[in-house]
């Protein structure tokens, strides 16, 4: 285990990347901008580019696989193992004798081999690495998972590989990327009260459809007033829109946090294939109804359908935000008979910090069942797998046909409000004035 | 005259859970059967009746969804000759390409490809014989873009880095890390 990465004085995360690139960047986006710094030269849509990358994050569901590769086909040696940090989260802890024997051999290996483990309780791998400052402001990260366009959030070039390009990338430390076109998504007016981040990333992937950003970059203008963590949530959907990365423009807010250099800005000049604006304005709740995520609907035309389990949590919306949304409206009401509602925090920091302010025994005391932090039963492993004819109204970002589990059950993604509020009603529901914000529609 | 395969077609917006559902991983049911699982949503008979060979025809996005290389794996592992859409989506395109899985966005072969049709794959030749009552119907396969085409040489891009040390389109020295 190499040392953990420190803060510098000013509490910010610091970059490695220079402030001079050394060359002109200007009229290019922010995917071509962080491209060009990383290979030394202008680079611009279209290009084939190899660079280097400074983490590599696979989880447990991949990594024996990517580890496998690297010991029986490139020899065993990785070039930078300290920029490799392996996540036990997709099935932790876990289920049953072969994911136990699994995992075991994993740890052995991380050790072995010097990388960063995070194992069983510490987190979902793309809230761990943000809380860890493994990915930061201008970096390439690459994870053994498609929605590591979480790390886009603090405008790290971040996207998901599979085993073989995540083993090359460990043994190489670099990797090959198509310089992506860029679809520009403007935000502007206020957002209303009741509106979730979650409410405008599913519009962003309805109006783009599922595959409206197919190989391009999303670069998400106007999300000042959204909160870091609201950020994530915005980032972790571009790739449900089929985006390679899905980057928030660097602004105050991050640079509060991070050394941003100084080159990593939004140039409104650069060439884009697409721009789409969004008036938050005129949003309200919606639903991702069954089984593309871009079948988004508004929550009104869905409300009274029966559920059975309502799971809170993900990469998506399993911060501590949203366990406040969920508190907000289950506080001194309870889960409705025939429903379940099961709670898995993103990481143990937020388990910690939803005990430590009350959140947890809110949530309890409502009859919700908090698990393991981790990825739960999001891809239909373990720990709230959905039987025939159940429907679940879940947080988390993908609603295909036996995502869950049953090809027979149905997932209907939403906010944390409107899956609290669905909790307590038994069926899809609106929060009301009385338990969490007020909707204005 | 060589042997036939045959075609089977889905739908647009095939996902990575159609193609191989999270439950029935490699972590989760063993790295030697995982395969037996694939498309086991979408069709039950998939896997049994497959053929190596043989040609999937999808429509739009397909592979949408996970970066889990083992539902292309499994298509591997099956044999697949090549899989015709209407489009890819990104990481599951990529991932095919690394396994050396050849995979060709061509609307206008999807809308002439038929379940159950009977086909000869010649890519070499760049072309999908497809073979009908009345004789035999060449349909055009478009060109692979260079830099992949390099990878599909050495058979996967594992093979093209142990045999040159670097990555397609790069070259000879390799990137110096920014830090």
């Amino acid at each position: 285990m190499t040392d953990a990465p420190v803060r510098d004085g000013s509490g910010r995360w610091p970059s490695a990347l220079p402030d001079d690139p050394g060359f002109d960047l200007s009229g290019l986006t922010l995917a071509e901008r962080i491209l060009s710094v990383k290979a030394g030269r202008r680079v611009r849509a279209g290009e084939v580019v190899v660079v280097p990358v400074d983490q590599v994050m696979m989880v447990d569901s991949i990594a024996p696989s990517a580890l496998r590769i690297v010991e029986e086909e490139l020899g065993g040696v990785l070039q930078y193992p300290e920029r490799v940090s392996v996540v036990v989260d997709h099935v932790a802890p876990a289920s049953n004798v072969r994911v136990a024997t699994t995992q075991k051999r994993l740890r052995e290996v991380a050790r072995e081999k010097g990388l960063r483990l995070f194992d069983v309780g510490r987190g979902i791998c793309h809230q761990v690495l943000m809380e860890e400052g493994l990915a930061r402001p201008g970096w390439v990260v690459v994870g053994s998972d498609s929605h590591s366009t979480t790390y886009g959030a603090v405008c790290a070039f971040g996207t998901g590989m599979g085993a073989t390009d995540i083993a090359l990338a460990m043994v190489a430390g670099r990797t090959w990327f198509r310089v992506p076109e860029t679809v520009r998504v403007r935000l502007t007016g206020d957002r209303p009260t009741g509106v979730a981040a979650k409410d405008v990333a599913l519009e962003i992937v309805r109006r783009l459809t599922a595959d409206g950003a197919t190989y391009a970059s999303i670069e998400i203008l106007g999300a000042g007033a959204f909160g870091a963590g609201e950020r994530m949530t915005l980032a972790n959907l571009a790739v449900e829109a089929g985006a390679k990365v899905g980057m928030v423009a660097p602004d105050d807010a991050l640079r509060e946090h991070y050394h941003v250099p100084v080159w990593l800005e939004v140039d409104e000049t650069a060439s884009v294939t697409g721009t789409l604006e969004i008036d938050l304005s005129a949003l309200g709740p919606v639903l991702s109804v069954p089984f593309q995520v871009d079948n988004v609907h508004p929550v009104a035309e869905h409300v009274g359908v029966h559920v059975d389990q309502v799971f809170v949590g993900t990469c998506t919306n399993g911060r501590l935000e949203d366990l406040h949304e969920v508190a907000d409206v289950v506080r001194g009401r309870s889960v409705a008979d025939g429903t379940r509602l099961l709670v898995i925090p993103a990481s143990g920091r937020v388990l910690a910090d939803a005990l430590a302010d009350g959140t947890i025994a809110t949530l309890v005391a409502a009859g919700a069942s908090i698990g393991v932090p981790g990825c739960g039963p999001c891809m239909g492993r373990h720990m709230g797998v959905l039987a025939p004819g159940e429907v679940c109204v879940s947080t988390s970002n993908r609603n295909f046909m036996g995502r869950m589990g049953s090809p027979e059950a149905e997932i209907y993604l939403a906010s944390p409000a409107v899956a609290a509020a669905s909790a307590i009603a038994g069926a899809v529901a609106l929060p009301d004035a009385r338990g969490g914000r007020a909707v204005r529609r | 005259m060589s042997a036939t395969n045959r075609v089977w077609r889905f739908g647009d917006a095939v996902n990575t859970d159609d193609i191989l559902p999270g439950k029935y991983a490699p972590l989760m049911v063993g790295e030697e059967v995982f395969q037996r699982y694939a498309l086991a949503h979408l069709r039950p008979e998939f896997a049994a009746e497959v053929a190596p060979g043989d040609v999937l025809v999808g429509g739009r996005n397909w592979g949408l969804g996970s970066s889990r290389e083992y539902a292309p794996q499994a298509l591997e592992r099956l044999g697949i000759g090549a899989i015709v859409a209407r489009s890819f989506a990104r990481i599951h395109y990529r991932n095919l390409l690394n396994l050396g899985i050849p995979a060709f966005a061509a609307p206008e072969l999807v809308d002439v490809l038929e379940d159950g049709d009977r086909v000869r794959l010649e890519i070499e030749r760049g072309r999908i014989v497809r073979l009908r009552e009345r004789g035999e119907e060449a349909l055009g396969l478009p060109p692979v873009p260079a830099f992949l085409q390099e990878v599909l040489s050495e058979g996967s891009v594992l093979a093209f880095y142990q045999r040159h040390g670097r990555f397609p389109g790069e070259d000879g020295s390799p990137t110096a890390p920014a830090d």
